[in-house]
């Protein structure tokens, strides 16, 4: 765990290191009462752990953020979105059982199904102080009908366009944000193509060099050739 | 009209007599002054700027006065990824363009998507809905390639007929000049292709 202090680059130059993040979660919790907070850990060679914050308490928690003199994130540099899949969690359990009339540790797997849900990843820094990134996380009930979260456009001014791209790709409807529309697609487009199960329009019709997944796609508008296709399959022996 | 022996051109241009027909005339007038219209939608644009800059010089090749707005531009050089929000307004100044007019797909974005042809939002090539001249490979071209494809729109137009059967096809008035605008749909651009354009060759396998 690190702590607060004060590191010197060169003569002159001071850097404020940031708190650490348990430290930036238990200020939250103490300003902002009834705020759930998570600590998700980032395995990765970055090491970048973020902040899962509960929708209710969303924008009191971000303006905490920007406002609060020690961190003052006032910088929204990136508004990203993340698509999560319904997944299996398998979980290995040591289990105390008879077998054959003795009691033997048997390791036992359980899955677990976790639910899909759809995430806004907000990247915050510091102008005043030159810290970051804060990285805060929002995560919808559900991925088809539950899909709405709290814009953080009154907070940050920059999450607008982002936030509407993210409901443009993603379909997380942003409450709050003052001009909720799609931004790169037209309007009468109704998929969220950033979602994974998104299957694109089908035009491979004209590929004269496909490979790979244009092979699989144009294959599709092939004519059929009885004659050829699956003649590896025709035995000779009767 | 341009019935003329070529040997006895020449000797007779050798004597001092110059001798042409309409069609030569008008061709070699049309040409040398192929106005484009002036858009760029990616990176090939950055190319074109450089075709049209000091160094390359289209103005060598009368090419120089790109046009601002459709009704003055012989030419439309689609320089870059056509998205498919992007398409119906292409088919759209195309379709403003006065006649004769020709169109030189630049890139592979142009001709089929290029890289981002597997992208949900890319036109797999701007050919799917308005006939193109000249196709230019390259990502992006070189502002040579784009002086050869211009240089090859020259040599086409000067070959172009102005009377007969086999005259070009902007005199004929059954051919459409202007071609339906695609719409944006629910999932995709409807239809997906102009089949009346769009008429790629069948595929040997």
């Amino acid at each position: 765990m690190e702590h607060r202090g004060i590191a010197r680059l060169r003569s002159g130059d001071v850097l404020l290191v940031m708190e650490s993040l348990e430290q930036i979660k238990s200020r939250i919790e103490a300003a902002v009462p009834g705020a759930k907070i998570e600590i998700v850990q980032n395995g990765s060679p970055s090491q970048q752990h973020s902040l899962l914050i509960d929708n209710e308490h969303a924008v009191a928690i971000a303006r905490f953020l920007r406002v609060d003199p020690t961190l003052c994130l006032d910088f929204c540099s990136n508004v990203t979105g993340v698509d999560w899949l319904d997944r299996l969690v398998k979980k290995a359990m040591k289990v105390k059982k008879l077998v054959e009339g003795q009691e033997k540790e048997i390791v036992e797997t359980t899955e677990e199904k976790i639910p899909g849900y759809l995430e806004a990843v907000y990247h915050l820094y510091s102008m005043i102080h030159k810290h970051g990134p804060v990285i805060i996380r929002m995560r919808t009930s559900d991925r088809a009908d539950h899909t709405r979260l709290p814009s953080l456009t009154s907070i940050w001014r920059s999450a607008e366009f982002q936030e509407r791209e993210i409901f443009d790709l993603y379909g997380i409807r942003f409450e709050g944000h003052p001009d909720l529309r799609r931004i790169l697609m037209w309007d009468e487009f109704e998929d969220y193509p950033m979602r994974k199960d998104y299957r694109e329009p089908d035009d491979y019709e004209w590929e004269p060099t496909p490979h790979d997944e244009v092979l699989e796609k144009a294959k599709q508008h092939h004519a059929p050739r009885p004659e050829l296709d699956g003649a590896e399959q025709i035995s000779t022996t009767q | 009209m341009s019935q003329i022996d070529e040997q006895l051109r020449t000797e007779l241009q050798r004597q001092g007599v110059w001798v042409t027909s309409m069609q030569e005339l008008y061709n070699w007038g049309r040409k040398n002054s192929i106005w484009p219209l002036q858009f760029g939608l990616a990176c090939c644009a950055i190319e074109m700027i450089a075709t049209a800059a000091s160094r390359y010089d289209i103005a060598r090749f009368g090419g120089e006065v790109f046009r601002p707005s459709p009704r003055q531009a012989d030419l439309m050089i689609v320089a870059g990824t056509v998205t498919k929000k992007m398409a119906p307004q292409i088919v759209r100044l195309y379709n403003q363009m006065a006649d004769p007019k020709y169109v030189i797909a630049m890139g592979a974005c142009a001709i089929s998507g290029g890289p981002f042809k597997q992208g949900y939002n890319v036109l797999k090539g701007i050919d799917r809905y308005i006939p193109v001249d000249v196709f230019i490979p390259g990502c992006p071209p070189r502002p040579e390639a784009l002086l050869h494809a211009f240089m090859e729109l020259q040599r086409k137009i000067d070959e172009q007929k102005l009377t007969g059967s086999d005259k070009a096809d902007f005199l004929k008035p059954e051919q459409p000049s202007e071609f339906p605008v695609p719409r944006f749909g629910k999932h995709d651009l409807e239809p997906s292709a102009n089949r009346d354009v769009f008429q790629p060759p069948v595929i040997e396998r």
